[in-house]
């Protein structure tokens, strides 16, 4: 076992040798990605940077700050709608598009985040679940707005008006999942992380302790929001159209347990659970039936028997090496 | 004014369908305090089961009914003593999580059987004979759907508030270690509560399907209106269930009368919102509190 003897040490992100070689290793399978995978599997590559980011936002209400959402496909519908509207209806190229979406999803996470103030546990479950379904009801019925059940399409990604290949699409996303996954790593090992963690462990104490609930609570459901409404911009484009019955609750659930599965309360397990959630359905496309059936069964027993997820499994295999043989 | 209380009879005839959906889980939440998000799948695979019974089988009505209220009560009971009490996160938060994926599975369950296709459901009493009363019109199936509603909410309420089962419940639901102390066998109040919550659930689908066809996700929409039913009348109130039930029917149907019908859906969730913000607690809730 290392011994840490400064505070800095214990801030890293990559620690040693084997942490370093680890991520150089990785990011160096990512960039040849392209190269060696078929050319269908780019496509699930950018959709798993998609839900990455949607997951990670999450998994920042959720699991760090403690703040059930069942309505987090409503955040990934605004971010895709305005992304949406800005490129399509008002011709705003797509970097602007992006992080438009993703200002405009934060704005809606504040508003919901000031009632969350009052409400904690079921209650806070059953308003945030309401404001996914109103979303959704909005988007159905506002047909001016949306476009309806007709659907909204969108502009390709395109850079001096030379449509963008997969692979650019993919190294684009990829990229943007990169920078964003960084922004939440360094934002939990912050001091506004730790104020998250107070406020999931006990909002009282953390309020004592001079944590001010009014600005952590509001502000993790705008962070929140925020990235779920840039992996809402990025299925946007990544799909080319858009229509309401992509946002419903089934996604807020299909979200939801991708930070269950990969590990509640950790960025790598969000990482983990929006892959293997991406990725599975994929492999299960001649039972779509039974997918369902799948998801809550795999629900149900990570809750069972391995409440912190694949992650948690990841770091009780770790850490049984690091202290072998005791 | 005939036309106010056609729409405000139409309002309580659906209400009185919400208010058994929200019973169902408010009688979960206070006793057990798990917010059961399978109730709705619950009471779709319930009602499927009748509906197998009813045509496959070829039993009678009353026969089917009943076989399927007791098969989607032990459902309900097995669910608590095979998932949800050994399960090892058993926080608030993980609770929720597995009813989710309770869920899940009982939708894929049912679609799986029964495939996604929209099944007409037999009932004995009939959607287009009407009475008409001073010019309101009521069909034959509000009149049925709304008394076997008031039939079960007043059983309900005499279960809970005047035997003693419903004594252990309460005791249950105000502080499980003493009941426990007390020789109350909580596991088996609990699993009953899951039991009786689960019918319940059941009898709203049978009394549903008539009206909204059967399919495998007919009972998401009256879940969620039972849900914010239980909201605004409070969520551990039994009568505030009722209540809210008939009011939030009555409020939809209005505004669906009169200012629109897309956007009734929308509304009942607009209702949670403000309520929960205003008056957390419901409209017959008890103030909540809490201790450090």
């Amino acid at each position: 076992m290392e011994l840490r003897q400064r505070y800095e040490e214990d801030l890293y992100l990559v620690r040693g040798a084997l942490g370093w070689t680890a991520l150089l290793g990785v990011l160096a399978a990512l960039a040849l990605l392209p190269y060696l995978a078929p050319g269908y599997f780019l496509y699930t590559a950018s959709l798993i940077a998609a839900h990455i980011v949607i997951a990670v936002g999450l998994n920042l209400l959720v699991g760090y700050t403690g703040q059930i959402s069942l309505g987090h496909a409503g955040f990934v519908a605004i971010g895709a709608y305005t992304a949406g509207i800005l490129a399509a209806r008002l011709g705003v190229p797509w970097p602007a598009a992006i992080l438009g979406a993703g200002a405009v999803a934060a704005g809606f996470g504040f508003l919901v985040g000031v009632p969350a103030l009052r409400l904690t546990g079921p209650y806070l479950t059953i308003a945030t679940l309401g404001f996914g379904i109103a979303v959704n009801q909005v988007l159905t019925n506002w047909e001016r707005l949306s476009g309806g059940r007709a659907g909204l399409f969108l502009p390709k990604l395109a850079v001096a008006g030379v449509r963008l290949p997969d692979s650019q699409i993919y190294y684009l996303f990829a990229g943007l999942a990169a920078v964003l996954l960084w922004g939440a790593f360094n934002l939990v090992r912050s001091h506004i992380g730790r104020a998250f963690v107070a406020v999931r462990d006990s909002d009282i104490a953390a309020e004592v302790m001079g944590v001010n609930l009014t600005i952590y609570k509001t502000l993790a459901f705008a962070v929140s929001a925020f990235y779920g409404g840039i992996g809402g911009a990025m299925l946007a484009y990544l799909l080319g159209y858009l229509e309401p019955q992509l946002f419903t609750l089934f996604e807020s659930i299909y979200y939801f347990s991708m930070i269950v599965v990969g590990g509640l309360g950790t960025i790598p397990g969000s990482i983990l659970g929006a892959a293997l959630l991406t990725i599975l359905p994929q492999q299960l496309a001649g039972l779509k039936q039974y997918l369902p059936l799948v998801y809550g069964a795999t629900i149900v027993a990570v809750m069972a028997l391995e409440p912190l997820g694949v992650y948690g499994r990841w770091l009780k295999i770790k850490l049984w090496f690091k202290t072998w043989p005791f | 004014m005939a036309l106010l209380a056609q729409y405000v009879v139409g309002g309580l005839a659906v209400g009185s369908l919400y208010a058994l959906v929200a019973l169902g889980i408010v009688l979960l939440y206070r006793t057990s305090r798990v917010l059961n998000f399978a109730h709705g799948d619950l009471a779709t695979f319930g009602t499927f089961l009748a509906f197998a019974m009813l045509t496959a089988a070829r039993w009678p009505f009353s026969v089917s009914a009943t076989l399927s209220l007791l098969l989607t009560a032990v459902l309900g009971a097995a669910f608590f003593f095979f998932i949800i009490r050994p399960a090892k996160e058993s926080s608030l938060l993980g609770k929720i999580v597995i009813t989710l994926g309770l869920a899940l599975v009982l939708q894929g369950a049912t679609t799986a059987l029964w495939g996604t296709d929209t099944k007409i459901f037999p009932f004995p009493l009939s959607e287009t004979k009407v009475y008409r009363l001073s010019g309101i019109v009521i069909s034959q199936l509000s009149v049925g759907s709304f008394a076997v509603g008031l039939v079960l909410m007043a059983g309900l309420y005499g279960l809970v508030q005047h035997t003693r089962l419903g004594l252990a419940m309460r005791a249950v639901s105000q502080d499980t270690v003493a009941a426990q102390v007390l020789g109350i066998p909580v596991k088996r109040i609990f699993a009953l509560t899951w039991g009786l919550a689960s019918a319940l659930g059941a009898a709203s689908g049978i009394l549903l399907a008539p009206v909204t066809l059967l399919d495998p996700y007919m009972m998401l929409d009256p879940f969620l209106k039972g849900f914010a039913a239980a909201v605004l009348g409070g969520i551990d109130s039994m009568p505030g269930a009722a209540v809210g039930g008939l009011v939030l029917g009555v409020v939809e149907s209005v505004f669906a009368g009169y200012i629109s019908v897309r956007f009734k859906t929308t509304l009942s969730f607009l209702i949670i919102i403000a309520v929960l913000v205003i008056r957390p607690e419901g409209l017959l809730g008890q103030e909540y509190k809490r201790r450090v």
